[in-house]
């Protein structure tokens, strides 16, 4: 970076509105924490029992819930815990912006099962539509009256400057008031769901240091 | 006639993963869309290819499945006389 660009770029950063980290939850190994504090803990278990547990003790009634692929279980469990008792009434101005490395490669490993033997083949309809992983926003946005800005990206690895950035630049740029960021990973079982609130409330600095560390906690 | 039913209530609970759903609460003639069970397209979808796995039945206009699948009671019959397997 040249001396004039870095320049301008500390000018916009300093001039820019500060975001914080409000509220944030991890989903891992049976255990569901939020603010670092656990919630919920389920060990030695499947996912299929474990979130099945976690639906139960979190009082949700959304029959739905059971209909969706482990992906969605996975990150409807996280965002309920940060967007319960927000409004549902669609003036919810808050974005999605979620990312993992797997795509939807578990529920696409399942649903090719279903059409790899010519004399049984049933491909499943219910399946099939949780075959990309954006649908698990779509379960969330259903749930929660979202009318808002929703994107998923695919990386190698958790990529705490690209949270960082993308939900500064939409609060920035006033295309929501709050950004859900989601790691939500899924592939054979092996599970781990980091979410949490940015907006420009108080909390916790919006810094790639601090998303990483909530991130490791 | 209400072994097919009975059967029928299990598979549905089971394919459609109604968790919350027991076999007692499905009545014959409760509507599976709708203000009954719930149902929405992919459930349907879903049941199209139920009839043609578990009894080889095949639905050449899914539209039919409006009258097929209005209740327990109404699939029931539909398989009982159109069945192959």
């Amino acid at each position: 970076m040249g001396a004039a660009t870095q320049q301008w770029y500390l000018k916009k950063q300093a001039m820019a509105d500060k975001h914080f980290i409000t509220d944030y939850c991890t989903i891992e190994k049976g255990r569901i924490k939020r603010n670092g504090q656990e919630v919920f803990a389920a060990s030695d278990t499947s996912f299929a029992d474990f979130a099945k547990q976690a639906y139960k003790h979190a009082e949700t009634e959304y029959s739905k819930f059971f209909k969706m692929d482990n992906l969605s279980k996975l990150s409807f469990l996280a965002a309920d815990l940060l967007l319960k008792g927000q409004p549902l009434d669609g003036s919810n101005n808050t974005a999605l912006l979620f990312a993992n490395i797997s795509s939807s490669l578990d529920t696409d490993v399942k649903f090719n099962d279903s059409i790899s033997d010519k004399d049984n083949y049933f491909p499943s309809p219910a399946v099939f539509v949780y075959t990309l992983p954006n649908i698990c926003m779509g379960e969330i946005s259903i749930r929660y009256k979202l009318y808002t800005e929703n994107s998923f990206f695919i990386f190698e690895a958790f990529n705490p400057e690209f949270f960082a950035n993308y939900a500064a630049i939409l609060l920035d740029t006033s295309r929501a008031d709050k950004v859900l960021c989601g790691w939500v990973e899924f592939f054979k079982d092996d599970y781990k769901a980091f979410m949490y609130l940015v907006s420009k409330e108080s909390g916790t600095d919006n810094t790639i240091e601090n998303i990483q560390l909530l991130y490791n906690s | 006639m209400e072994a097919l039913k009975q059967e029928l209530k299990e598979k549905i609970i089971n394919v459609l993963n109604l968790e919350d759903i027991a076999v007692e609460d499905v009545n014959d003639n409760d509507a599976l869309f709708g203000d009954g069970l719930g149902l929405d397209s992919i459930d349907a979808l879903e049941l199209i290819v139920m009839l043609d796995k578990d009894y080889g039945i095949k639905l050449a206009d899914p539209k039919e499945g409006k009258a097929i699948f209005q209740s327990i009671e109404t699939m029931a019959k539909y398989i009982s006389e159109n069945r192959t397997k």
